[in-house]
């Protein structure tokens, strides 16, 4: 028979794919006539009228039929047109003619499985053009819930096909240049997969590779951008700017510099953007996994990915905040969980790097969630002094900053930790005899001599505090020490600096911030709570309570300001110097901070 | 069903050294590689593993970093499908132009039109698709039931079966054993008169086979005798 002309037919969609397939089988044998209009009908994808639509969803429910036929090889160019195909140019009519054609492909032949599944899986960001045009949410969510049943149908039929998703998925990520909301949207896809029908089979590794995305993006931001430059004020001041007023002409100059001034200009970049809407993104994914139950499934997948990834990532400075919230969705176990795993890892694990790390986030975490009972607060202290006070008592030597580094940072972990929980402690009777029994002052006054080696500005505070509390009994630090680092704490935290980490500093991505902000502890909350004579315990609580650390009555503020401004030419005072990474006093600077907080993309300022 | 196979493997394992102390669960979760993907070395998918590790002893092995290989033997239960073998599975999903099924909740198969005897007739019947046996109504395939095929071709990368449902004794594996018996002793007298018909003696059937096998004879003699008298 001859090859029907495609504008004159007439016969029924039954009888079309009988014609497809001979035509199939004649394209095979070299007689394309036919087969060749209907790859021209597929391709067509501008201005289409009504017929052509009808036209082009009546051909693709005839090579539906004719599926069988198809061979990878000999119809190249037919398969090429169907694959080239974007759901975002078509209608819902196409699309589902489309969509049904790509189900009847990848159940017919196993070759066609993985391209079938690729080019869903490229239709989970649109062309570049709708990005530009702003169509509305209803074109997404009927291209992506389309999509979606898809997969889940195909995965019916082909039951091995989430194995050949899972690495299309991965290794369909898009990049870290990519502009924003391709990523964002790519990612908003992976964990519809993760919370979906699929959920079990391809869900860790959706996980798994968005914290490693999150890590990727996070490197990018260079640490330079972040650390505070040649301000009067420190970074750590924003944080009594948001209560204080400011009472003189010195503040004033500087109260554009609040943290959420700060905040702004440091996200003019592009990374940091792109990080701040992917995280805010996994928060809410988290929130719905809490909702539904499955955070704590979801948790140990992350907390694996955070062991292999962001411990072991240099310094990481924001993605940790990951685990930050998924542990206020649920302290008792999510938050207890992290802590443990933190606990182990400092005491339990090989490398001396990690273990430090791993301290490190411990130091931070406990210090900062508000959300952590202190009792627990108190267990995990314990842990860490019982290994401690072990350790120094087989090692009886001197000072020693490099090789006994992780007892160092073990140190100094607890003395932050206490900074900024001792008033809590107390408060608790039974809590006051547990640190009490912990005998910290005998391993601060230990030969190894921890409280030369760690950071002074926090050694200084806890010792000021320690004393003010009447906690133990400990000498004072050597006067002669006003810097930031003295000659053996640059030493204990080695080139990486790993002495000045701590990860759970106020984060500077302003939408992730909203998320933290109700869970987080201020230094100025705990400022607060002990710098009123005669703190009574509820002041103590009330001060942890208040929203934002702002409950603090105005005259405070002068206090506090004028213990800052005291030295504000010199590196900043050491309460300061407590909460927030300090500045980086390495020989770099030449002794002085770059003058302004410059973008990555403008490397001039050094 | 047929395909299935069990075999005893003589293997080496070679870890990181890293594993050192947790050798059994890394042994465990190498052999777990194997799962599901074909392996030509053995012959067939591997479904399953039973491993028993031969002694404490490992060799060291050098290399760009030192591994250490463990000895072991391990059952495997392999799955390894050959040309017009029977096989069974539930069907997922029926189209007027094919049926797709699963076989052992891993493998796709799927049986196209052309493959599909001109018994059966696709319909719609009260919202649900089926396939009728134009002859036997009861004989049916829906989405659900087990459908027994021949195997055309096996795909050993992806897993996927290609089927037919030419051959007379498959089909609708429920309608299929309750009527066995009526259909194979029909058969075997329609085979007395068709000598030249050797595809039934290549299925191997289920276990009715035998019990069948001597009704039957018992069946024929008496109708021999019969006939003679």
């Amino acid at each position: 028979m001859g090859a029907p002309d495609m504008d004159e037919l007439s016969f029924t969609d039954s009888q079309l794919h009988f014609y497809v397939k001979d035509a199939l089988k004649a394209a095979i044998q070299g007689d394309c006539d036919f087969y060749n209009q209907l790859v021209a009908v597929i391709h067509r994808k501008e201005r289409l009228s009504a017929a052509d639509v009808a036209l082009l969803v009546t051909c693709l429910k005839a090579v539906t039929g004719a599926v069988s036929c198809i061979h990878i090889s000999h119809h190249k160019s037919l398969l090429a047109a169907i694959l080239r195909m974007s759901l975002w140019d078509y209608g819902t009519n196409v699309m589902d003619a489309l969509l049904e054609l790509l189900v009847a492909l990848a159940s017919s032949n196993g070759e066609h499985v993985n391209l079938c599944l690729e080019m869903l899986v490229s239709n989970f960001v649109p062309p570049s053009a709708y990005f530009e045009k702003h169509r509305g949410p209803s074109k997404k969510s009927e291209v992506l819930d389309r999509v979606h049943s898809t997969l889940i149908d195909i995965a019916n039929l082909v039951p091995l096909s989430p194995l050949i998703l899972e690495k299309i998925v991965r290794d369909k990520m898009p990049h870290v240049y990519v502009k924003e909301q391709p990523i964002v949207m790519y990612v908003e896809n992976m964990l519809r997969l993760e919370s979906g029908a699929m959920g079990e089979l391809v869900g860790s590794m959706a996980l798994i590779v968005l914290m490693d995305k999150l890590v990727e993006l996070d490197v990018e931001i260079a640490w330079k951008d972040i650390l505070e430059d040649d301000f009067q004020k420190d970074v750590f001041d924003f944080e009594l700017e948001d209560l204080a007023e400011p009472a003189d002409n010195f503040n004033q100059e500087n109260k554009e510099f609040t943290r959420e001034a700060s905040m702004q200009r440091f996200c003019s970049g592009n990374h940091p953007e792109k990080l701040d809407s992917l995280m805010v993104l996994t928060f809410e994914h988290l929130k719905c996994c809490f909702e539904t139950g499955r955070l704590v499934q979801v948790f140990e997948i992350l907390l694996q990915s955070f062991r292999i990834t962001v411990l072991t990532a240099y310094k990481s400075k924001f993605a940790q905040f990951v685990m930050f919230y998924a542990c206020s969705l649920d302290p008792e176990n999510c938050g207890k969980l992290f802590a443990d795993a933190l606990v182990d890892i400092f005491v339990n694990g090989v490398h001396p790097e990690w273990r430090m790390s791993a301290v490190a986030y411990l130091a931070s975490y406990l210090a900062r969630a508000k959300f952590l009972p202190v009792p627990l607060i108190a267990i995990m202290l314990e842990r860490v002094v019982d290994w401690c006070s072990k350790y120094c008592k087989n090692w009886g030597s001197d000072i020693n900053p490099k090789a006994q580094k992780v007892f160092y940072a073990g140190c100094q972990a607890t003395m932050y930790v206490l900074c900024f929980r001792m008033k809590q402690m107390l408060a608790i009777p039974r809590l006051k005899s547990q640190l009490q029994l912990m005998q910290i002052d005998a391993i601060l006054g230990h030969p190894l001599k921890p409280l030369q080696v760690c950071l002074p500005s926090i050694v200084d505070e806890f010792l000021r505090q320690a004393k003010e509390n009447r906690v133990c009994f400990l000498p004072e630090r050597l006067a002669d020490q006003d810097f930031l680092e003295s000659k053996h704490s640059t030493v204990f935290g080695g080139t990486e600096k790993l002495g000045m980490f701590f990860p759970f500093d106020p984060i500077l991505l302003p939408n992730c911030d909203r998320y933290i902000r109700p869970n987080y502890v201020y230094w100025s909350m705990v400022r607060s709570s002990y710098d009123e004579e005669g703190t009574s315990d509820e002041d103590v609580a009330d001060a942890y309570d208040c929203e934002d650390g702002m409950s603090i009555p105005d005259d405070r503020s002068g206090k506090g300001c004028d213990e800052e401004d005291c030295d504000a030419d010199e590196f900043s005072p050491s309460f300061e110097k407590m909460s927030i990474t300090p500045r980086d006093s390495s020989h770099r600077f030449g002794g002085r901070m770059p003058s302004r907080i410059r973008p990555s993309m403008s490397p001039e300022s050094l | 069903m047929a395909g299935l196979e069990e075999c005893e493997a003589n293997l080496i394992v070679y870890l990181h050294p890293s594993k050192e102390n947790c050798a059994r669960d890394a042994i465990l979760s190498e052999l777990s590689t194997l799962l599901f993907t074909y392996n030509e070395t053995v012959g067939g998918v591997v479904l399953a593993y039973d491993p028993s590790i031969l002694s404490n002893l490992a060799k060291i092995v050098p290399g760009t970093f030192p591994c250490f290989g463990v000895q072991l033997k391990a059952k495997l239960l392999l799955f390894n499908p050959k040309p017009d073998m029977v096989l069974e599975g539930e069907v997922v999903k029926l189209t007027p132009n094919s049926i797709h099924a699963v076989v052992l909740g891993f493998s796709s198969a799927v049986i196209a039109d052309d493959d599909i005897r001109d018994e059966f007739k696709y319909k719609i019947k009260g919202g649900e698709e089926v396939y009728v046996s134009r002859t036997h109504r009861k004989h049916k395939i829906k989405v659900g039931t087990i459908v027994r095929f021949s195997m055309k071709s096996f795909d050993e990368e992806i897993l996927h079966i290609s089927g037919s449902l030419l051959a007379p004794h498959i089909g609708g594996v429920r309608w299929l054993d309750k009527n066995l018996e009526e259909w194979s002793r029909a058969d075997s007298t329609a085979t007395k008169r068709n000598t030249g018909d050797r595809k039934l003696e290549n299925y191997t059937l289920t276990t009715y086979e035998t019990s069948v096998k001597s009704d039957e004879q018992i069946e024929k003699s008496k109708k021999k005798r019969r006939q003679h008298t």
